[in-house]
């Protein structure tokens, strides 16, 4: 007992733990600090709830059946948006067929082969980082050029959208492939080596089927961000009048958001009602695509 | 525990169990073991190399037809590294070279004609942290046969008979379309040892299997390493010492020496011998002073 009131022992029994802590919880400056972090996400969320709601009041009038069975149309009252629609179904489409089995075998092809310390990997691989920052618009010249290459003269067919949309989508699939790849453990490897398996078994049986859940959810944000693109499709002609469904790869076509650009730059308010309503519609595609990925991502993936 | 779990088919070396079993230390064959290994797998004159790094020099060793060999050592003393290049999964590594001749039942398993694929067929591995795949307790069995296509007349049938052999038959035969991820560790490391059985290998290297298992499951596996070892040959890597007196036959080990020019450190073999000499009356002042505590 004498050892507790001496030394250590006396100091501990004479510190309470009441009392407040200078810049603690109650300070001035601790709620300085959480008033400047709600403004922030105010400013953010607030921007993007009032550009939300005023696109709703304004479209909310237009958002209708007609909205999605009309063609466009002079009469505003008689205009819809089902080219358009039609229209982003057949590219989105036609992009997913072309750049998810090419991505993916890319994404193989440089995670589970390519030999890492060779330079032209390296290139390869610093190279699908910078594509994925380049400006659509530079996709949709690219796309131009080629087709301007191969004499095709009628540039707004749907392959050729889907090709723009494609190169932009690419690098994105690509990388998300990658880190699918990357996150399956390489004791999974081993074990699957160690039985005798090829590496070309390894990665059909193990890596691939193991990674699909993220590579799902890289190609559904990926073609989600397509989806929503204008500027490389602008570039290619699709700011077109369309009044019929597009039907094939070589068919003419226009996409939701040209559709919308297009009644925007028109002077009728009626046609800019129908705009916001076509937005709201976008807008709900698109959400609802991120929640598939989202969804997925939690559903499916597989914790190691 | 695991003689219940064993199936008729399997019972043609029961006899032999239950003597193993009383002794304490009845992975011991004492006066059965011979004096030489019949050899099945021989390092001769063996350095790994990793780029430029020297991880193990010289090692020259036999390993026998029906035993278990461990091979002990203090850590960075290479023993994994060895471990990995006796059925080229050193391949997988970047940089990874093998010098000098490792041979399996006589033939060089590095020599050009020879497929590294075929190599692992014939000798398996078990790893350290148990990794079971991302399958059913089913699939994760029947890979292994599927992808080298065997031909089994009857999948059920191999797979019940490596779950039987690696003592889990009993544990799993209700669940076997579950997720082998529901598994406990223990499970999960005799999963693997069944799944490799299941491709009928010669001989299984095991790289510390039992180092993230509780004391009950690592005795488990060390009973069903003496089931294994009538019908394989056995390779265990092990940080425990008490483990490789209990298990071997035969015990290898090994240190890390620094060069005296560079500095670097690398494994070398010290001794090799019958386990009861190693822990009894070694020959090296190194093995000794290890086995005892001294360092390591």
């Amino acid at each position: 007992m004498t050892l507790l009131t001496t030394g250590l022992g006396a100091h501990i029994r004479s510190a309470s733990i009441r009392g407040k802590v200078k810049g603690g919880e109650n300070s001035a400056r601790s709620i300085l600090f959480l008033v400047i972090l709600w403004l922030s996400l105010f400013v953010s969320f607030g921007v993007l709830l009032t550009l939300i709601i005023t696109t709703l009041i304004d479209g909310a009038d237009r958002l209708d059946a007609r909205l999605i069975t009309e063609f466009p149309s002079s009469a505003p009252e008689r205009a819809g948006l089902r080219p358009a629609i039609l229209g982003s179904i057949w590219v989105i489409g036609v992009t997913a067929v072309l750049t998810i089995p090419l991505g993916v075998a890319a994404a193989i092809h440089l995670e589970e082969f390519a030999d890492r310390k060779k330079w032209i990997n390296r290139v390869i691989e610093l190279n699908v980082q910078n594509l994925a920052a380049v400006p659509s618009i530079v996709y949709g010249l690219l796309a131009l050029g080629f087709l301007a290459l191969l004499g095709v003269q009628n540039k707004n067919i749907v392959i050729g959208g889907a090709l723009a949309l494609g190169l932009l989508v690419l690098p994105v699939i690509i990388i998300s492939t990658r880190e699918a790849l990357r996150s399956v453990p390489v004791e999974i490897r081993q074990g699957s080596l160690a039985l005798g398996a090829t590496p070309l078994q390894t990665v059909w049986r193990q890596t691939l089927p193991a990674s699909v859940p993220g590579i799902a959810t890289g190609a559904i944000l990926g073609l989600s961000r397509a989806l929503g693109e204008a500027a490389p499709l602008l570039v290619l002609g699709a700011l077109v009048f369309v009044s019929f469904d597009p039907n094939g790869l070589l068919s003419g076509y226009t996409t939701m958001p040209i559709q919308i650009f297009n009644w925007t730059s028109r002077p009728q308010a009626e046609l800019h009602e129908l705009a916001s309503a076509a937005s709201i519609l976008l807008l709900g595609i698109l959400i609802a695509m991120n929640g598939l990925a989202i969804f997925i991502r939690n559903r499916y993936q597989q914790r190691w | 525990m695991t003689s219940d779990s064993r199936s008729a088919s399997y019972s043609t070396n029961a006899e032999i169990k239950p003597a193993l079993h009383v002794t304490p230390q009845h992975g011991h064959r004492g006066g059965l073991l011979p004096e030489l290994p019949k050899p099945i797998l021989e390092c001769s004159d063996v350095n790994v190399y990793y780029s430029d790094f020297r991880a193990v020099t010289g090692v020259d060793l036999v390993f026998g037809q029906n035993e278990i060999t461990a091979m002990i050592g203090p850590s960075g003393c290479g023993k994994s590294t060895l471990l990995r290049s006796l059925n080229r999964m050193n391949d997988l590594i970047v940089g990874a070279r093998v010098e000098g001749s490792v041979t399996f039942q006589s033939e060089d398993i590095y020599a050009k004609e020879v497929d590294a694929i075929e190599v692992r067929r014939r000798i398996g591995m078990v790893f350290q942290k148990p990794n079971p795949f991302p399958k059913s307790i089913y699939d994760n069995i029947a890979y292994g046969p599927r992808v080298i296509g065997m031909k089994a007349s009857n999948m059920d049938d191999l797979v019940e008979e490596a779950l039987t052999r690696a003592a889990l038959w009993g544990e799993v035969k209700d669940k076997l379309k579950q997720s082998a991820f529901g598994l406990s560790g223990g499970q999960q490391q005799r999963l693997c040892i069944a799944r490799t059985i299941a491709v009928k290998p010669d001989v299984i290297l095991m790289d510390e299997p039992c180092s993230s298992l509780d004391p009950i499951a690592t005795s488990k596996i060390e009973d069903l390493m003496f089931e294994l070892r009538e019908d394989y040959t056995i390779v265990i890597v092990t940080h425990n010492m008490q483990q490789a007196a209990r298990v071997a036959d035969r015990t290898a080990f090994f240190t890390a020496l620094a060069s005296e020019d560079t500095g670097d450190r690398t494994g070398v073999l010290v001794e090799f011998d019958k386990t009861q000499k190693i822990f009894e009356s070694p020959s090296d002042q190194r093995t000794e002073d290890y086995i005892s505590g001294r360092f390591g």
